[in-house]
């Protein structure tokens, strides 16, 4: 997959790391602290036009290719993980209906997504269906001219906070998870949905994770996404494309860390000398790097995959994810032990941002669902083809 | 009504700097942005367009061909057009050869109001808004805190010791602005895609009808030596005390200086 970095690309990164510096990173420690949705880096967020980033300019968006949202997402997630899902959901939220939507709903929903007058969040979890989507069991019943929705999910990310949200249920239980689900169109505001608890989260606290319930929620068949039976084909074309935020996310936060590890070590002093001195802290930084930059060369061939819109798109968007998930993992613990003590207090981004890493390698797919993924596509390249039964699903949390 | 605003790329603030041999700034060995106080300008000009008060909003550089990047990012925040001077004669201009050549490019572009920041971030020599001002024979508005324009005139605001003054001149005027006159906005991402569009002209010295000689000649100032600023002693620590103690020592510290 070969692609190329353009003026642009680095113009926008220019653009958004400052704004990221200036206005987001003083924020995130009061963010995990407090445990509070940024309202304020959502306003500036929408003001710069940065939350309709994959909708179609027609819509109201900016339709930035692959690597330009990668990007973006990644000098966010540089300072502070938790602002960064505000671009990362607006996406996956909105991608089953850049996928499956028809014309109606896309001049419906997209220019209020674009400006970020609305969130949106992405309904797939239920508490007894993570990486195994296909045994979702909330159900869609049609009457008359409207699916009622009844079952809850969990994990969503901005469940509680989004006002609207793309829904997956079952409409043809007998059929199962894989033919039998659905996607749809749900408004906040309808009665019998309702979002009763959040998480307490290890990291990403500003980013309400929540439960969500439908009692007889009532959706317009114009609000289908697709045909009916489609919403398994649905909800994995949709994470194929969007783990790559998560990707963008962990390379954003290991980035973070490097940068605030080697800010550390050339700053401190023992036994005489600055801790960047020694060999041993050099050979951690250098590791870091490394790493770092690796994650981020697969990310953005990935990006460059979905633009080019290969088949074997799962291949690149999977090791991408799994890569940088692992590096993010990584590279902020390895952060934490640059800066000794320091790094295991507050007082410090790098504890933080080691919390923030773990969820890179959960949500969207578990690092081992990538592998799945992966070894699928590994397979099918041989000609083997796979009989898993196994679904590959989007993990904990969406 | 019309806006020129000059902008100078300036390496940025926290970049460590470098000269060459002939003591100029090496740009190419750091960072570049838009000078940070040309910014305000940049921000006042278009809250006059915005109001209504102002048509047009143009920039205007002098410097390496690289000082396109600090007009496209100009372009992003708002405004219509931009212009590059660039020539390698120029190279190592003082203030004075600068003035020369922004007042030719002012004189060609004609605008109601030439605006520019107080002083550059690197050199901070304030004396730009001055000359270009009196070689082009137009009232200065310097360090305007806040610039309106009224039929025919324009006002500034000038905060002094005791409060402010306000000045006004006829247009066309060249005006210079604090950093009082509102936080520079940050360029959205539909400004940076719409200033992709927007036309960035350059000119030589030769399309402004000046000659080389003609302009570095006309240098009054020469630099002779460029050193870094000697190392200050280092911070002094009051750590692991009691309150009342590291109190005693602050105070004691601050008497021994007469400063309590």
């Amino acid at each position: 997959m070969t692609y190329r970095l353009t003026p642009e690309h680095e113009e926008l990164r220019a653009v958004v790391r400052e704004l990221a510096e200036e206005r987001i990173a003083p924020r995130a420690a009061q963010i995990d602290e407090s445990r509070e949705f940024p309202w304020d880096l959502k306003e500036l967020l929408a003001k710069q036009d940065l939350l309709g980033a994959g909708l179609p300019e027609q819509y109201g968006g900016t339709g930035l290719d692959g690597i330009s949202q990668a990007i973006l997402v990644e000098e966010i997630a540089r300072a502070d993980a938790t602002t960064s899902l505000i671009p990362m959901v607006q996406n996956l939220g909105a991608l089953p209906i850049v996928l499956a939507g028809n014309e109606d709903q896309k001049e419906r929903y997209f220019p209020r997504l674009a400006s970020g007058e609305w969130l949106i969040a992405f309904g797939l979890t239920e508490a007894a269906a993570g990486s195994d989507v296909a045994s979702n069991r909330m159900r869609a019943r049609l009457e008359g001219d409207c699916y009622r929705l009844t079952g809850s999910k969990r994990f969503i990310t901005h469940g509680s906070i989004a006002n609207v949200l793309t829904v997956f249920a079952l409409t043809d239980p007998d059929a199962g998870g894989r033919k039998g689900m659905s996607a749809f169109i749900v408004e906040a505001d309808t009665p019998g949905f309702s979002a009763p608890r959040v998480e307490h989260k290890m990291g990403i606290r500003g980013s309400p994770t929540a439960e969500l319930n439908f009692d007889e929620v009532q959706v317009p068949i114009a609000n289908r996404i697709g045909e009916e039976g489609q919403g398994f084909k649905i909800a994995m074309a949709t994470l194929d494309q969007s783990r790559l935020g998560v990707a963008a996310q962990a390379v954003g936060i290991a980035q973070g860390a490097l940068d605030a590890a080697v800010a550390y070590a050339a700053d401190r002093q023992q036994f005489g000398q600055r801790v960047v001195d020694f060999e041993g802290i050099q050979f951690m930084l250098a590791d870091m790097a490394s790493r770092t930059e690796a994650a981020r060369q697969l990310t953005y061939a990935a990006c460059a995959a979905v633009d080019a819109k290969v088949a074997d798109l799962p291949y690149w968007t999977s090791a991408a994810k799994l890569i940088a998930g692992d590096t993010a993992m990584a590279v902020t613990t390895d952060a934490v032990q640059v800066l000794g003590g320091y790094g295991y207090i507050s007082e410090y981004p790098v504890e933080r941002m080691m919390r923030d890493a773990k969820i890179t390698q959960l949500y969207e797919g578990t690092q081992q669902i990538q592998r799945v993924v992966i070894a699928r596509q590994l397979l099918l390249r041989a000609g083997i083809g796979s009989r898993s039964k196994a679904s590959a699903g989007p993990g904990a949390g969406s | 009504m019309k806006i020129v605003v000059c902008i100078k790329q300036v390496p940025a603030t926290a970049a460590e700097k470098r000269y060459t041999s002939d003591l100029r700034l090496d740009r190419s060995a750091s960072e570049n942005v838009i000078n940070p106080l040309d910014e305000y300008a940049v921000e006042q000009a278009l809250r006059l367009q915005e109001s209504g008060a102002v048509e047009n909003v143009s920039y205007l550089s002098m410097g390496p061909a690289q000082a396109g990047e600090a007009l496209r990012r100009a372009m992003a925040m708002g405004g219509d057009d931009a212009f590059l001077v660039t020539d390698d004669a120029l190279a190592g201009a003082d203030e004075w050869a600068t003035a020369r050549v922004l007042a030719a490019a002012l004189d060609k572009l004609a605008p109601d109001v030439s605006l520019m920041g107080m002083a550059s971030d690197d050199a901070r020599g304030s004396l730009v808004p001055g000359a270009v001002a009196a070689i082009r024979g137009l009232p200065l508005l310097s360090y305007a805190s806040e610039l309106r324009l009224e039929g025919n005139t324009a006002r500034i605001r000038r905060l002094n010791a005791s409060g402010f003054d306000i000045i006004e001149a006829p247009l066309p005027v060249v005006a210079s602005v604090t950093d009082q006159v509102g936080e520079p906005r940050y360029a959205s991402l539909k400004g940076i895609m719409a200033a992709r569009r927007k036309t960035l002209e350059t000119w030589s010295l030769a399309d402004l009808g000046l000659s080389a000689a003609g302009v570095q000649g006309g240098a009054l100032t020469r630099v002779v030596e460029a050193r870094a600023p000697e190392a200050k002693p280092p911070t002094e620590r009051i750590e692991n005390v009691g309150a009342d103690e590291a109190v005693t020592k602050i105070a004691d510290w601050l008497a021994a200086r007469k400063l309590i």
